[in-house]
């Protein structure tokens, strides 16, 4: 770690700071990456690891529908332990109301060029024998798909690796600003631009920043193979798990491809420690019972807290700092960080090379939230 | 003599002294507990409900550990299932 | 007190072993209402597995008895899965939730074996030395098998008589430890009488079972299962056919449930003041959880916890002296039994460590912490939640324990789900675990 010989160093190793390394590797940059911990220690090591197409707004439907199709495309050079199944996502609806939303989502992600089917209630009994009896049908997203995080963000810096990128492990960085990076242990390193991939605490580094922490809990099981077979959520999701401002539970279960059942999801905010609480975890769980009673008798092996870097719009913050134009953020992925980390990548790699990119960036530039603080 | 039990072990009957353990009737049908994730034949290594790996399916919920677990009459225990 | 279905005790012992049994009677014997919740199907634990009727032991008989005559709660084939709040524990029985309130807990949850992985360890027959001991309690019949009894500790030379009394032929005793080293341990016995008698008891027992010191095991070989152990013996290979490889590396504390509750740890024991109160308020410990010293400082510090956890301080500081005295046979062990640094280069690139996921030596070696190898290659994330693997990667690459995640053991996801049952009395399941 010689002074002034990088073009970029990125801080964090999270799968966002792993796919912004890689990609500007590829444009002939010269990447260094620092953690103060180990590859996808922090909420890439938390999370469910879905790649799945949202449609909260248009701007995260472009960025997830992006993101997911580069996944795709990446998806045979992915080794075991990635862990990658196209196991498709199916929205659940409980009842009638909620089929007039599937019947929304389905021509809303049709008409963009994204596969998805209608399933009724004795279809869905079909696809997924362990979901309760009388739901009112569903939404199969087929090309969705799960993997393991922590082992794709290890991937994808060993292929930045192979391009030249340097990694240091263990290094904490205490500040960043103006193309200097300082480290705790007093060292001081330059750059022409520095990415600040430390997802929900990014705000540590760079002031101002608005991502606060949204605390989630999972618990894993031991191995149920064809228990569940795609990702299921509630639409109710919708309801419960967006709502800005209080506590949250709903029904998001994932198969993994070791055959064990991942059960979601909780959202928190306030909670300063990672530690496992009871209560929200219980709730989370009775929700998912409330929709596969089976899971009731499963052996749970696990349960674990993290952090998701949430924004007010849901919207990551990927682009120059509003302040520093040395500084670029590639944080606030909320939930969707392993979706969209892939594509986070190109757009700040697209932004420091100049190249167009393949989405309208403009609704992911960080000086957007700094004009507006926050909307309820 | 102690009181014998009669349980099913992938459905062959076997019988054992009261007070022994499911680990201990799968062990005297020949039956090993279970096969491994790179499936290699696998059986009771702690034998105090540390281990794991003496887990076999009693009466139908899989993942339970033999080892602590007694015989009961009629118990249907199944290995690899 | 019993308001509304539940119920409350002032002292809940958490593991029936003689720490545990010591201390859920004496602190009955104070008048206090306790539980003891335990994992086996009876009381005694590992040591005195098998409750009174099959006790082989004056003083585990005596225990016994005296803890069913005052009568303390017994909750057998329960494990605790976490602590649901402060003063509740959350636990199940077989797979069904209970919830147990106190206002005193006790942590005797004893130590379980360190095992180290070589080639062929998973075969089946290979087991922790303890562990065939516990299945033999359990109904295997060993007579006339053929074990090789190896590892390190006083454990081994307890299993080996205790087999051979069951009819086994223990072909040989393998130690890794040093003459030396043991002869240093002897030593140290001069100021504990007590363990020269059962040290000598045992030798009886073992008749003239060959013993070696550095000595240890090299492969297990087999094809679906064992049928010869290569050990290394003064340096020299020597392969010996048997039905059973009882091997165990000392103990290693069950700490789990005591660092999820926030307990102090010291190099992986509970740490402890004279009164065997942890770091946090209302929650003493007793026995191998705050150092391996062997069954006479378990009961002693299961009777200090109890009386001082029923409020009888004095009675609790009368037995200090002896603590002291018993204490230090901890460090002796300790020393004597430290496992060989050749251990360390049993495994090939293709040994299993993780046996629950299957996670090889070569996977784990190129990581730089326990976190980083369990993050990127899964082991520790079975079901065994790192218990066999954990100890074994801290001694191998020298790394920190990994933290602990709840629940303390796999548990059904309807027992995390907050639908628990309270507790409900029934009187046949009052006492004794006998039924």
């Amino acid at each position: 770690m010689t002074a002034s010989s990088h073009d970029v160093v990125v801080v964090g190793a999270g799968i966002v700071g792993a796919a912004c390394a890689l990609e500007c590797a590829r444009r002939g940059m010269r990447v260094t990456v620092l953690d103060r911990d180990v590859i996808g220690g922090g909420s890439t090591a938390a999370g469910m690891g879905h790649i799945v197409v949202m449609d909260d707004s248009p701007a995260q439907f472009a960025l997830t529908q992006y993101s997911r199709q580069l996944w795709n495309e990446l998806r045979d050079d992915l080794p075991a332990e990635v862990e990658f199944e196209r196991s498709g996502t199916i929205w659940v609806a409980a009842d009638e109301e909620e089929m007039e939303e599937v019947r929304r989502k389905h021509s809303y992600y049709t008409s963009r060029g994204v596969n998805a089917e209608i399933v009724n209630s004795a279809e869905l009994a079909i696809l997924e024998p362990n979901l309760r009896r009388g739901l009112a049908g569903g939404l199969l997203v087929p090309d969705d798909g799960v993997l393991y995080p922590p082992c794709a963000a290890s991937f994808l810096i060993e292929r930045a690796k192979a391009q030249g990128v340097a990694i240091h492990l263990g290094k904490a960085v205490q500040q960043i600003g103006r193309g200097r990076v300082r480290l705790s242990d007093g060292r001081e390193i330059s750059a022409s631009v520095v990415v600040n991939a430390t997802g929900a605490w990014a705000p540590e580094l760079t002031p101002g920043l608005e991502i606060r922490r949204r605390k989630g809990h999972l618990v894993i099981t031991d191995r149920y193979p064809g228990f569940v077979r795609h990702q299921l959520v509630e639409l109710g999701y919708l309801k419960s798990a967006h709502s800005i401002s209080s506590d949250s539970v709903a029904f998001n279960v994932q198969p993994r491809k070791t055959g064990q059942v991942l059960i979601g999801s909780s959202r928190q905010y306030g909670a300063e420690s990672a530690e496992v609480e009871a209560e929200i975890t219980a709730k989370m769980l009775q929700r998912a019972q409330y929709y596969m009673p089976g899971l009731a008798q499963l052996s749970a092996i696990r349960a674990w807290a993290g952090f998701r870097p949430a924004t007010p719009d849901k919207l990551p913050l990927i682009g120059p700092a509003p302040e520093d134009p040395a500084t670029y953020i590639a944080a606030g992925h909320e939930g969707l960080g392993i979706t969209t980390s892939l594509a986070t990548g190109r757009l700040i790699a697209d932004q420091l090379t100049g190249a167009d990119s393949s989405i309208p960036i403009g609704p992911y530039l960080p000086s957007r939230v700094a004009q507006e603080p926050s909307h309820v | 003599m102690s009181e014998q039990i009669t349980l099913t072990v992938n459905g062959i009957q076997v019988s054992v002294p009261r007070g022994t353990t499911v680990a201990v009737a799968v062990l005297l049908a020949g039956a090993i507990c279970r096969h491994s994730v790179t499936d290699e034949p696998r059986a009771p290594l702690c034998g105090m409900g540390v281990c794991y790996e003496c887990r076999v399916k009693i009466d139908d919920v899989s993942h339970c550990r033999g080892c602590q677990t007694l015989c009961e009459h009629g118990m249907n225990v199944r290995t690899d299932d | 007190m019993t308001s509304a279905g539940r119920e409350q005790f002032d002292v809940i012992v958490v593991g029936a072993g003689p720490a545990g049994i010591a201390a859920a009677t004496r602190a009955a014997e104070c008048g206090a209402r306790v539980a003891v919740v335990d994992d086996n199907p009876a009381l005694g634990g590992q040591i005195w597995r098998g409750g009174a009727e099959k006790a082989e032991d004056m003083q585990a008989r005596e225990w016994m008895n005296r803890f069913q005559k005052v009568g303390p709660r017994l909750f057998p084939g329960t494990r605790v899965i976490g602590q649901q709040q402060s003063g509740m524990l959350l636990a199940e029985e077989r797979d069904v939730p209970r919830t147990l309130r106190y206002r005193t807990l006790i942590l005797a949850t004893g130590a379980r074996e360190r095992f180290l992985p070589f080639p062929g360890w998973t075969l089946p027959n290979v087991m922790g030395a303890g562990g065939l001991q516990a299945l033999v309690k359990s109904g295997l019949p060993i007579h006339e098998k053929r074990v090789v009894v190896a590892g390190s500790g006083p454990l081994l030379l307890a299993v080996a008589a205790y087999l051979r009394r069951h009819g086994a032929e223990i072909p040989l005793i393998c130690e890794q430890t040093s003459w030396t080293r043991l002869a240093g341990f002897g030593f140290s016995l001069i100021s504990h009488p007590g363990k020269i008698a059962q040290g000598l008891k045992l030798k009886l027992g073992l008749g003239f079972v060959p013993f070696a010191a550095n000595c240890w095991p090299l492969a297990a070989q087999g094809f679906d299962r064992l049928e010869s152990v290569l050990v290394s013996r003064n340096g020299e290979k020597q392969e010996i056919a048997c039905d059973y490889l009882a091997c165990g590396f000392h103990l290693v504390p069950n700490n789990e449930l005591a660092a999820l509750l926030g307990c102090e740890l010291r190099g992986g024991f509970v740490a402890v003041d004279d009164f065997l109160r942890t770091s946090v308020p209302a929650v003493y410990c007793a026995g191998e959880l705050t150092g391996i010293g062997g069954v006479e400082l378990a009961v002693v510090e299961g009777e200090i916890a109890g009386l001082a956890a029923a409020g009888d301080e004095s009675a609790a500081r009368a037995l200090f002296g002896n603590h002291r005295k018993l204490q230090k046979f901890v460090s002796s062990l300790a020393r004597a039994f430290a496992p060989r640094e050749e251990l360390k280069s049993l495994s090939s690139p293709e040994t299993i460590v993780c046996r629950c996921e299957d996670v090889t030596f070569a996977r784990m070696g190129g990581h730089a912490s326990s976190r980083a190898a369990k993050l990127h290659t899964r082991c520790g994330m079975g079901p065994c939640q790192g218990r066999v693997c954990g100890p074994a990667m801290e001694f191998l690459f020298s790394w920190e324990a990994a933290s602990v995640r709840p629940p303390v053991f796999p548990a059904r996801v309807a027992s995390l789900s907050g639908m628990e049952t309270e507790l409900e009395v029934e009187s046949d399941r009052t006492t004794g675990g006998t039924r």
